[in-house]
């Protein structure tokens, strides 16, 4: 592959695979992620979209290849130290703290980085950065009138609000997002789009999405995954006109 | 929040005071069920708050208890009788803590059991430890210079260490950390993909327990005056998980009420017949069936009190 020679990559991903037995979920993945790019990640079911979020944030060791986020490798790193570095990510099926306040969900995360979390004396309440991080992502993912509500009571639509919420509470480098959308209305779809593209610019995103007006509406380039290979790269546009990717989506031959 | 400050209040003065209006039995009754009460509530910090079901707690109880017993005879003061069971609870939990927290579930419930059986069959067979009759003859120590053999200066003592302990307790649980725990109670894999290393957690929180729960044991050893191998037997560390969930899981004051009614249960039952387990047994699937919050969440229902 060709990494980008002007602007070192946040991300680069360089022949990456993991293996579940005989299966390869990941047959050598490569590509680069610069700062500040909002990258789309699509692929019929199966092409390996999730096993790769898994093995970029370390809840998957990779079987090879080399992952390097802002100059230093974290390929095989335990899931905490990679969202210490800067890494941060959503799931797929929501994976919230269902008995806690959306407040307290996302002041868990927001609190992850900072020092005092070892702390046996102090009250909670009186450690003000992560609460006032907490307030702000609230407002930022819509929930700011929900703070008191215990998150497993939240409609689908805010559940998944939240989930994105407590992703980006702990102020990522780079976002991975699974899926913000899946199982949501239209309305709920375009509410989450509005809200993905009023994140500051600060934030590098990588998406991984099935609705194709939320993908061109957010993303800058998109990276075709098909059994665990990158098929293409490009813009929207450019995706959308390469022949192999309808083949792959409509399975003809 | 004012009329549950006075309601406080008055049940630690009478705590307090108890000795000043009741005879022996009755005082040696309460000191028993606040010796129980801070280990059920160091074992509710894990189960209630972490999500960490141990059924080996009784290993740093009787830890605790042993050291004291070693000690005491020799060296009769605060150093014997409360730092040095507290750490070796501490560094017992610290090494059984690493072996086990990194199991789940049944298996985490399973290995604490089997360690703290080890500690039983260590005890039961060694000489020096006076093998199955244990240290007898324990004395009490000496504090600030003095002698605490009495039954009321053994509880002012009694209540300064239980009362600090459970203070301890409230504070982590209110603290940064706590609320950690609470996180990865309810979803330990989420805590680590925001960047919780959960493990350290989790092993702090059991060497924090393991510590409160030698202190209990060295208590219950200077208020016995004597301790045998069945402090690290499997029914110890299973009272105290039935004082934990009678008295309601999560709530760290329900510890009090869990062994208070386990305790007086069992010296009322007991002088009845013989059959009192019979009878603990029914009161506990009563409870699990009708008061799955316990007593505290039962009392919180009906006075509408919110948690």
């Amino acid at each position: 592959m060709t990494l980008p020679l002007l602007a070192p990559a946040l991300l680069t991903i360089d022949g990456v695979t993991r293996t579940f037995g005989a299966l390869s979920a990941l047959a050598g993945v490569s590509f680069a992620l610069e700062a500040r790019e909002r990258r789309a990640v699509i692929g019929p079911n199966g092409a390996g979209k999730t096993t790769l979020f898994n093995v970029i944030t370390g809840q998957l060791p990779p079987s090879g290849g080399r992952i390097v986020f802002d100059g230093r490798p974290i390929a095989g790193l335990p899931p905490h130290t990679v969202a210490r570095r800067g890494v941060s990510r959503s799931f797929q099926r929501t994976n919230l703290f269902p008995r806690l306040a959306v407040l307290e969900n996302l002041r868990l995360a927001a609190a992850a980085g900072a020092a005092g979390s070892y702390n046996l004396f102090g009250r909670v309440e009186r450690v003000t950065t992560p609460l006032a991080r907490a307030r702000e992502t609230a407002a930022a993912v819509g929930l700011a009138e929900r703070l008191d509500t215990v998150a497993g009571q939240l409609s689908y639509g805010e559940q998944r609000q939240l989930e994105v919420g407590v992703a980006l509470a702990t102020r990522p480098k780079l976002l991975l997002l699974d899926e913000p959308t899946a199982g949501m209305s239209p309305e709920e779809t375009q509410r989450m789009t509005r809200m993905l593209e009023g994140l500051p610019r600060e934030v590098t995103l990588l998406i991984i999405e099935h609705d194709m007006d939320v993908v061109a509406s957010l993303a800058d380039r998109v990276t075709v995954l098909h059994y665990g290979e990158v098929l293409t790269e490009g813009t929207f546009d450019e995706v959308k006109r390469d022949p192999r990717v309808y083949e792959v989506y409509l399975g003809s031959e | 929040m004012r009329a549950r400050s006075i309601g406080l209040g008055l049940v630690v003065a009478a705590v307090v005071a108890f000795p000043l209006v009741a005879g022996p039995y009755p005082v040696k009754l309460l000191q028993e069920i606040l010796i129980w009460g801070i280990f059920a509530m160091s074992l509710d910090l894990l189960m209630g708050y972490a999500g960490m079901v141990s059924f080996g707690h009784s290993a740093f109880f009787g830890i605790g208890a042993y050291t004291a017993a070693l000690l005491l005879s020799k060296w009769p003061g605060l150093l014997a009788a409360l730092g040095a069971p507290a750490l070796a609870a501490a560094v017992g939990a610290l090494v059984i803590g690493f072996l086990s927290i990194r199991v789940g579930g049944v298996y985490f419930i399973m290995l604490t059991l089997a360690f703290s059986q080890m500690f039983f069959a260590l005890t039961f067979q060694n000489a020096f430890l006076g093998a199955e009759d244990g240290i007898t003859s324990v004395p009490r120590p000496h504090v600030f210079g003095l002698r605490i053999a009495a039954l009321g200066a053994f509880h002012v003592y009694l209540l300064a260490i239980v009362g600090a302990a459970a203070l301890f307790l409230h504070s982590i649980v209110r603290a940064p950390f706590g609320h950690v725990l609470r996180g990865i109670h309810d979803n330990e894999e989420r805590m680590q993909a925001v960047g919780y290393p959960v493990a350290r957690y989790k092993l702090l929180a059991f060497v924090i327990a393991g510590t409160v729960a030698g202190v209990a044991g060295s208590l219950y050893t200077q208020f016995v005056g004597s301790i045998s191998p069945d402090a690290f037997l499997w029914t110890t560390s299973g009272e105290a998980l039935l004082m934990v969930i009678i008295g309601g899981t999560g709530t760290l004051n329900g510890a009090w009420l869990g062994a208070a009614a386990f305790i007086l249960l069992q010296s009322l039952v007991s002088s009845y017949t013989e059959r009192w387990m019979l009878i603990l047994g029914l009161t506990f699937v009563l409870f699990v069936l009708f008061a799955p919050g316990g007593i505290v969440g039962a009392l919180r229902g009906r006075v509408g009190v919110r948690s």
